[in-house]
C-alpha cells in the first residue's frame, strides 16, 4: 500500500465523516449555520407570484423602492424563508412559503399601503404593535406570537383620523423643528388635504400635549406627541435622531408602492399536496438506489460493491451539500438528484468495463486496474463537460423563466456531475487500488473478470 | 449480428425514419387535416400560451358521482367560461378523493384574489366543500418570454456542445466531424420526442408541453451526446492506434462494440432509477419521467447505431452516390 492511497483513504474518510456529521448534526446547526433541508414551494406549500409593475416608464430606482416595501411587508408576515427579488426592468419574483391563504397574503403585499394617523385614546402605544383601526379593522395576523390567536386579540378597534389617501406624498419632506423643550430636533414635515385634512385639525387641536399614533398597514410607526393643533392639516412629526427620520420618511413617502403592481403570475400549492409530493419521492429515489445497488453488484461483484459504497458516499456528500449551500429542493430538483445518481455510476461502469477489458487481454490486476482508469478518464470528462454545459444552459434559461423549479433541477444535476467526477475519480479508485492486494488469479469472479472467456468484443477486422 | 452495426448502417436509418415519421405526423399534418390550419400538434401548457390550472379536490363526492360538466359550471358561474376540466382521484390514506384538473383563462391581474374567491364560492355552493390545492397562473407576456427562452435555450445548449465537441476532438482528424455527428444524433433524439409528445398531445388528455418537458429535453440532449461522445471516444483511440490495412468502417465498428457493455450497462442503471421515479415519484412528475425516459432510450439508440455510421458516411462522403449509382454500388468499398 503506497502512501498516496493511504492520504487517499484519510481524505474520503473525513469528508464522509464531515458529511455525516452535517446530516446528522443536532438541531440542524453545523458550522454556525442552519443545515436543515430547504424544501421548495411544490414540496411545503406556499405561493410564488410574479408581480408587474403597472406603468411601462418605471425605473429600476422605483422597482429597488416597490422591493423594499414588499418585503418589509413580507417580514411582516412572519414567514421563513421568504424571496423578494427584482427581475428584468419591471418584475418581482415574491416568495411565501408554507403561508395559508396564499392568495390573501399576496393581495396584502401588493396593496398600496395605508397610513394612518389614528385616535390612541393617550395610550403610547409600541412601535411594531398591530393593530385594529376602523380603516382596517381585520388585519393578517402576525405569526409565531402565542398571546395573538383571533383579531379579538390584538385590542380594541382604534379609530381612523385620516385615509392615506389623503396623504400629499409632495409634502412629506425631512426637516428640523424649531424650539420645544428639548430645543432643535430632526422631524419630517408631512400634509393632508381634503377631509383627512379637517379631521386632523379638529383632533389636534382637541388633544393638545396628548399622542397620536402612525399606523402603516396596521403596524404602529411612531406615537409622537401632539405640540400644536394642526390647523391646515399639515404639520412636522418630531423624531430623536435622523435614523428615525429617514425610516419614517420613508414609510410616509414610499409606504405606499410607488406604482401600482398586478399579478401576473402565481402559482400556489397547499401543504397537503407538497407532503404528498416528499413522500413519493423519498419511495421513489430509495426504490431507484437499491436497484442500482443489486444491478451492479450482480454484473461486476467486487467492483460493484466498491462502486455502492462510492454511491452511499455520492448521497451523502450531495445531501451534505443541499443542507449547507442551500440549495432549496423542488420536485424536479430531486428528479435530478436521482438522474444523477446514473450518472454517477455510469462513471463507475465505464471503468470497470476497461478494467475486464484490459484484463481479458492479459494485463495483471495492476496494470489492468490503471490502464481502466486512465483510458476511460477522457470519455468521463468530455460527457461530463457536455452534460454540465446543459445544466448551465438550464440554469440560465431557468432565470430568466423566473420559475425556480427548473433552476433547481439544474443545480442539482450540475453539481451532481461534479460530486460524481469526484467519487469516480477519486473515491472508486482509491477502493479499487487499496483492494488489489486481496485479488488472485484464481479468485477472479470476485471482480467479475475472467480470462477463461475472450474478449467480449473481438475486432470486426478479425471476424471477417 | 455485432459485426452488422456498421455495414446495416443505411437499415438502422430506415428504422429510424420509421420512428421519425409517425411523430411528425402528429406534429405537423394531423392538425393540419384536422383543423385546416397550419399549426404544431403540441397542447402547450400555461407555461407557453397563459392560463390557469386549477387543482381541486372535492371531500364530500364520492368518485364517479361528480361529472366534468358540472365542475364547468361551477367555473362558468364564477367568470371563467369554456374551462376544460378533467377527473380523476387520489388516494388519501385509503379513501379514494375526487379531483378534478381545471384549466381557464389566466386570473385577472388586478383582482385575482377575486377571481379565485368567486370560484371557491360557485363550487362550494353547487357541488360541496372543495379545496383548492394547486392554482397556477401565467399571464400573456411571461408565457411569450418563456416560449422565446426555450428556443434560445436549445439552440444554445447544441452550439455550446459542439463547440467543446470539436474542442475535445481536435487531436483527431476532422474534429468539427465529430460534433457535427454528435449534434445530428441529437437533433434525431430532439425529433423523435418531439413527435412522441405530439402523439401524446393527441391521445392523452393529460399531457402537455410545460416547462417540465422542456427540462426533460434538455437533458435527453445532453445525455444523448454523453452516450454518443462515449462511442467517439473510442473510435478516437482507435484511430490513432489504426492499422495500416483497416478499413474505417470496421474500426467504427469495433469501437461501437468495444463500448456496448458500457452503454448498456448505463442504459440499465438510468432506467431502473427512471422506471421508480415513473412509479413511485408522484402525479406531478409523472410526463416528465416518462419523457425522459424515452429520451434516454432512443439517446442510447442512436449513439450505438446512429452517431458513429454517420461518421463513416462522411468519411466516405456516400451522399454522392445517393441519388447517381444508388445504394448497393457503394456500399461495397465498406464491406471489401
Amino acid at each position: 500500500m503506497r502512501s498516496r492511497e493511504i492520504i487517499s483513504i484519510l481524505g474520503i474518510v473525513i469528508i464522509a465523516a464531515l458529511a455525516l456529521w452535517i446530516n446528522l448534526a443536532p438541531n440542524q446547526m453545523a458550522l454556525g449555520r442552519d443545515v436543515s433541508f430547504r424544501l421548495g414551494l411544490d414540496l411545503q406549500g406556499g405561493i410564488q407570484v410574479l408581480l408587474r409593475a403597472n406603468d411601462p416608464d418605471v425605473d429600476r430606482e422605483q422597482m429597488e423602492i416597490a422591493r423594499g416595501v414588499i418585503e418589509r411587508r413580507v417580514n411582516a408576515l412572519g414567514v421563513g424563508e421568504t424571496v423578494v427579488q427584482v427581475a428584468g426592468n419591471d418584475r418581482l419574483i415574491v416568495e411565501l412559503p408554507g403561508v395559508d391563504g396564499p392568495e390573501q397574503a399576496v393581495e396584502t403585499l401588493r396593496g398600496t399601503g395605508r397610513l394612518e394617523f389614528i385616535d390612541s385614546q393617550g395610550q403610547y402605544l409600541p412601535p411594531g404593535a398591530v393593530i385594529r383601526t376602523t380603516g382596517s379593522p381585520n388585519p393578517a395576523l402576525p405569526e409565531g406570537i402565542e398571546e395573538i390567536q383571533s383579531l379579538d386579540d390584538l385590542g380594541p378597534v382604534f379609530e381612523s383620523i385620516t385615509d392615506g389617501a389623503d396623504l400629499d406624498t409632495s409634502a412629506v419632506q425631512p426637516a428640523f423643528s424649531q424650539g420645544g423643550v428639548a430645543g432643535s430636533r430632526p422631524a419630517v414635515s408631512f400634509a393632508f388635504t381634503g377631509e383627512s385634512a379637517q379631521r386632523l385639525a379638529a383632533f389636534t387641536a382637541r388633544n393638545v400635549g396628548q399622542p397620536m399614533c402612525i399606523v402603516l398597514d396596521n403596524v404602529v410607526i411612531s406615537c409622537p406627541q401632539i405640540n400644536a393643533a394642526l390647523r391646515d392639516g399639515s404639520g412636522v412629526i418630531e423624531v430623536n435622531d435622523v435614523n428615525d427620520r429617514d425610516n419614517i420618511l420613508n414609510q410616509l413617502k414610499y409606504g405606499a408602492l410607488p406604482v401600482p403592481l398586478v399579478v401576473e403570475t402565481s402559482r400556489s400549492v397547499t401543504a397537503t399536496l407538497g407532503q404528498e409530493s416528499v413522500e413519493s419521492s423519498v419511495i421513489a429515489g430509495s426504490i431507484g438506489l437499491s436497484l442500482v445497488a443489486i444491478y451492479m453488484i450482480a454484473f461486476y461483484r467486487f467492483p460493484g460493491l466498491l462502486a455502492t459504497l462510492a454511491l452511499a458516499l455520492y448521497v451523502l456528500m450531495s445531501f451534505a451539500l443541499y443542507r449547507l449551500i442551500p440549495i432549496t429542493l423542488t420536485l424536479p430538483g430531486i428528479a435530478g438528484f436521482v438522474l444523477s445518481i446514473g450518472l454517477a455510476v455510469d462513471a463507475n461502469v465505464l471503468i470497470f468495463s476497461r478494467l475486464r477489458e484490459e484484463y481479458r487481454r492479459g494485463r495483471d490486476i495492476h496494470s489492468a486496474l490503471e490502464f481502466g482508469f486512465e483510458e476511460s478518464w477522457s470519455a468521463i470528462r468530455d460527457s461530463s463537460v457536455s452534460t454540465l454545459i446543459t445544466s448551465i444552459v438550464l440554469f440560465i434559461f431557468g432565470n430568466s423563466f423566473g420559475v425556480s423549479i427548473i433552476q433547481g433541477f439544474a443545480l442539482t444535476l450540475g453539481l451532481g456531475i461534479l460530486l460524481s467526477l469526484f467519487t469516480a475519480v477519486v473515491v472508486t479508485r482509491t477502493f479499487l487500488r487499496l483492494s488489489t492486494p486481496i485479488f488472485r488469479d484464481d479468485r477472479a469472479w470476485i471482480f467479475g473478470i475472467d480470462r477463461t472467456k475472450p474478449a467480449v468484443a473481438p475486432s470486426t477486422a478479425e471476424a471477417i | 449480428m455485432l459485426e452488422q452495426l456498421v455495414k446495416r448502417r443505411y437499415w438502422w436509418f430506415v428504422l429510424s425514419l420509421v420512428m421519425i415519421l409517425p411523430g411528425l405526423y402528429f406534429l405537423l399534418l394531423h392538425p393540419l387535416i384536422t383543423t385546416g390550419q397550419p399549426r404544431f400538434g403540441l397542447r402547450p401548457s400555461i407555461d407557453f400560451s397563459g392560463g390557469a390550472l386549477w387543482e381541486v379536490r372535492f371531500a364530500e363526492r364520492a368518485p364517479g358521482e361528480l361529472g366534468s360538466s358540472e365542475v364547468g359550471a361551477a367555473f362558468a358561474a364564477a367568470g371563467f367560461d369554456n374551462a376544460q376540466v378533467q377527473m380523476s382521484q387520489v388516494d388519501l390514506d385509503g379513501t379514494p378523493i375526487v379531483t378534478a384538473l381545471v384549466r381557464t383563462r389566466p386570473l385577472n391581474e388586478q383582482t385575482p384574489l377575486q377571481d379565485r374567491q368567486a370560484v371557491e364560492a360557485a363550487l362550494n355552493e353547487q357541488i360541496g366543500a372543495a379545496a383548492i390545492e394547486r392554482l397556477e397562473s401565467v399571464g400573456p407576456t411571461v408565457s411569450q418570454e418563456s416560449t422565446r427562452s426555450a428556443v434560445l435555450a436549445v439552440v444554445g445548449a447544441s452550439l455550446m456542445i459542439l463547440l467543446y465537441l470539436t474542442w475535445a476532438f481536435r487531436k483527431a482528424p476532422h474534429p468539427v466531424r465529430y460534433g457535427m455527428c454528435a449534434i445530428i444524433s441529437m437533433v434525431h433524439d430532439v425529433v423523435i420526442i418531439i413527435g412522441v409528445a405530439a402523439i401524446f398531445s393527441t391521445f392523452n388528455p393529460r399531457f402537455e408541453v410545460d416547462a417540465l418537458f422542456l427540462t426533460a429535453l434538455l437533458t435527453i440532449l445532453s445525455f444523448s451526446v454523453h452516450d454518443t461522445i462515449v462511442v467517439f471516444d473510442r473510435v478516437r483511440e482507435n484511430l490513432l492506434a489504426r492499422q495500416p490495412d483497416q478499413e474505417f468502417g470496421d474500426l467504427v465498428n469495433h469501437s461501437i462494440v468495444q463500448t456496448l457493455p458500457r452503454s448498456i450497462n448505463t442504459q440499465m442503471t438510468t432506467f431502473f432509477t427512471l422506471t421508480a421515479l415513473l412509479f413511485f415519484g408522484g402525479e406531478t412528475i409523472q410526463n416528465f419521467v416518462l419523457i425522459l425516459l424515452i429520451g434516454l432510450i432512443v439517446g442510447t439508440y442512436s449513439s450505438i447505431f446512429n452517431a458513429a455510421q454517420i461518421l463513416v458516411v462522411w468519411e466516405h462522403r456516400e451522399w454522392k452516390n445517393w441519388f447517381g449509382r444508388g445504394r448497393r454500388d457503394h456500399e461495397k468499398p465498406a464491406t471489401v
